[in-house]
């Protein structure tokens, strides 16, 4: 069996509010896959459910082959979990937090090991209390991974940490990538999800949007070409090209095409034959900021929020 | 798979106690109301002669007085405060989604109070033999029977308290219902003043309080002495018992009803 996490049409209620509207994805073994979505989107709620802290109100969940609510006692011996906040006693050191988290793990790692992972070994002696936020999101990811987990799920692992710290976390996940661990993590950050994830959805209002890879994605975004022409060249005088024509001020022009190719190909073939000089001339692939914004504007928000 | 389980369990639940314990030893306040509160106001009750016409011997008499004080300040007010501190925090959310079952939680979070508890009531025994004439118990199986009982009641009264209990302070005003009521279970069922003295009426109601069966088995097992003042010996002394632990056994499993239904694991949002 190779997908390692299943979820179909799940869904998520806090009282009469729906917070995860039909939800489906899978993750298969040794594959990251990236829930990215604004704040509020759900990301959190459907991970919850996916983690077996609580039932979903629909839908059907598989984690190892298992149902992680019911059968919680099978899954979590081979998963880690880092939730959206920490929840460790402030009193607490760090190598006492993570030696009673060691505690009740079937085949922990040294804890010591797991520090040193996430470089907190300088901080060992020191309370949570004291520790930054950015300190405190590394001790969560020691504990997510102080079991050797098999299947990893971090929510928002990167959140309030400095670049250097989530260079760091970056390559901790990869080398875990590396052993074979699966992942599945939420994040609002697109660098991060353009970093590591193999696949990944866009969540919207409690829906999946947009699933795949990143390149996939991407692929439901036009690409940009744009340019400028010269002042003795009306924009009347431009042949027909594939794609939506969009018109800057001044002389440039840009157009959005889903074929760059043949858009490209007649735009340069007619200022050969008109002899034409194209200026600041550049063909863009669609980004997943692009994909991202898309969504997070779509048509459906702005309803949504007019009749709220 | 069976024996790793069941030897996976101890472990776990000791991780949990050594963390509490650390945090209970580095929580000021907590620690007072633990190891000197009940001693305090039993030294206090006993030295304005608190129970003197009552009908117990002064030996078990400041047993009783502590056993009860214990279960009400270091294990039911203690652990409101504990549950409903671990879980603003979110530390009862993140120890859920690990191995740990919810009653392993649970257990782990009380063990160190309920150890103090029970050290304590020990050697306030100990004490109360050499010092204060303690005889020796008419039926010591009802002592610990009391004494355990009011352990896991109050255990699961406080974790059923933390369901009205926002934060930390609310619990000072949250357990008051509780923490009065067995306080008049101590005064009105014969153990500070003679059984025959207090109303019937009253002792009716009294008698379903939940620190009542503790402090009934306690007399019955310490002296032989029943709630309505009578002196039986070792054999009856069981059929004397069997209302409170009657009474007992419901609280408990209420307790585990409310538990279930009414218990949070994270904060309210
Ligand atoms: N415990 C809760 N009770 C009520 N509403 C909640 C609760 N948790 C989350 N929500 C709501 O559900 C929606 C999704 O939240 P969440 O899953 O935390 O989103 P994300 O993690 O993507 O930021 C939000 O509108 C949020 O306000
Ligand atoms: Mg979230």
């Amino acid at each position: 069996m190779a997908e390692v996490v299943e979820v179909s049409d799940v869904r998520r209620s806090y009282g009469d509010y729906e917070a995860v509207r039909g939800v489906t994805f899978s993750v298969a073994r040794g594959e990251l896959f990236a829930l990215l979505g604004t704040n509020g989107a759900g990301k959190t709620s459907t991970l919850e459910v996916v983690e077996g802290l609580a039932r979903p109100s629909g839908g059907r969940i598989r984690v190892l082959g298992h149902d992680p609510y019911a059968g919680r006692a099978s899954v979590r011996p081979r998963i880690g979990v880092m939730l959206q906040q920490g929840g460790f006693p402030a009193d607490l050191t760090v190598t006492e937090t993570a030696a009673m988290w060691a505690g009740t793990l079937t085949a922990p790692r040294p804890v010591a090991e797991a520090l040193e992972l996430v470089d907190l070994t300088h901080r060992a002696g020191v309370t949570v209390k004291q520790l930054s936020g950015g300190e405190k999101r590394r001790l969560d990811l020691a504990l997510a991974v102080l079991g050797r987990p098999e299947v990893l799920f971090l929510d928002e692992p990167t959140t309030g940490l400095d670049p250097e710290s989530r260079r760091n976390t970056w390559a901790l996940v990869r080398t875990l990538l590396d052993d074979g661990v699966t992942v599945l993590l939420t994040t609002h950050y697109l660098d991060e999800a353009e970093e590591l994830a193999d696949r990944l959805a866009i969540m919207h209002r409690g829906r999946l949007v947009r699933t795949g890879t990143v390149a996939e994605v991407v692929a439901s975004q036009p690409a940009t070409v744009s340019f400028a022409l010269p002042p003795s060249v009306p924009r009347e005088r431009l042949p027909e090209l594939a794609g939506a024509l969009v018109v800057d001020d001044g002389n440039r022009v840009e157009v959005h095409t889903d074929t760059m190719q043949a858009t490209l190909t007649g735009l340069l073939l007619w200022a050969r034959d008109h002899d034409v000089e194209l200026r600041e001339l550049s063909a863009r692939p669609a980004s997943l900021e692009q994909a991202f914004l898309a969504v997070a504007s779509s048509p459906e928000e702005r309803d949504v929020e007019v009749a709220a | 798979m069976r024996a790793l389980t069941t030897t996976g369990a101890p472990r776990r639940v000791r991780a949990i106690a050594t963390a509490e314990l650390r945090l209970l030893v580095r929580n000021r306040t907590a620690m007072f109301t633990a190891l000197a509160l009940p001693l305090i106001t039993v030294a206090g009750l006993s030295a304005i002669g608190f129970g003197e016409n009552g009908d117990l011997p002064l030996g078990a008499l400041v047993v009783t007085m502590l056993a009860g004080f214990t279960l009400l300040y270091v294990v039911y007010y203690n652990l409101v405060s504990a549950y409903v501190a671990r879980r603003e925090d979110l530390v009862l959310k993140r120890l859920r989604v690990g191995e740990l079952t919810d009653a392993e939680i649970l257990a782990g979070t009380a063990l160190p109070s309920v150890v103090v508890a029970v050290t304590q009531v020990v050697l306030t025994a100990v004490v109360a033999a050499l010092a204060l004439g303690l005889d020796m118990p008419a039926n010591a199986l009802l002592v610990v029977v009391a004494v355990v009982g009011g352990v896991v009641m109050f255990v699961l009264l406080a974790a059923a308290s933390t369901a009205f209990t926002r934060n930390v302070e609310m619990a000072q005003v949250s357990t008051l219902p509780v923490l009065f009521l067995c306080m008049g279970s101590l005064i009105f069922s014969g153990v500070v003043v003679p059984a025959d003295s207090v109303p019937d009426a009253v002792q009716d109601v009294f008698q379903f309080v939940p620190l009542t069966p503790v402090l009934d088995l306690l007399q019955l097992g310490l002296t032989g002495r029943t709630a309505d003042g009578d002196t039986v010996g070792f054999g009856a002394s069981f059929s004397a018992a069997a209302f409170p632990l009657i009474i007992m056994g419901l609280w408990i499993v209420n307790g585990i009803a409310a538990l279930r239904r009414w218990f949070r694991w994270e904060p309210r949002t």
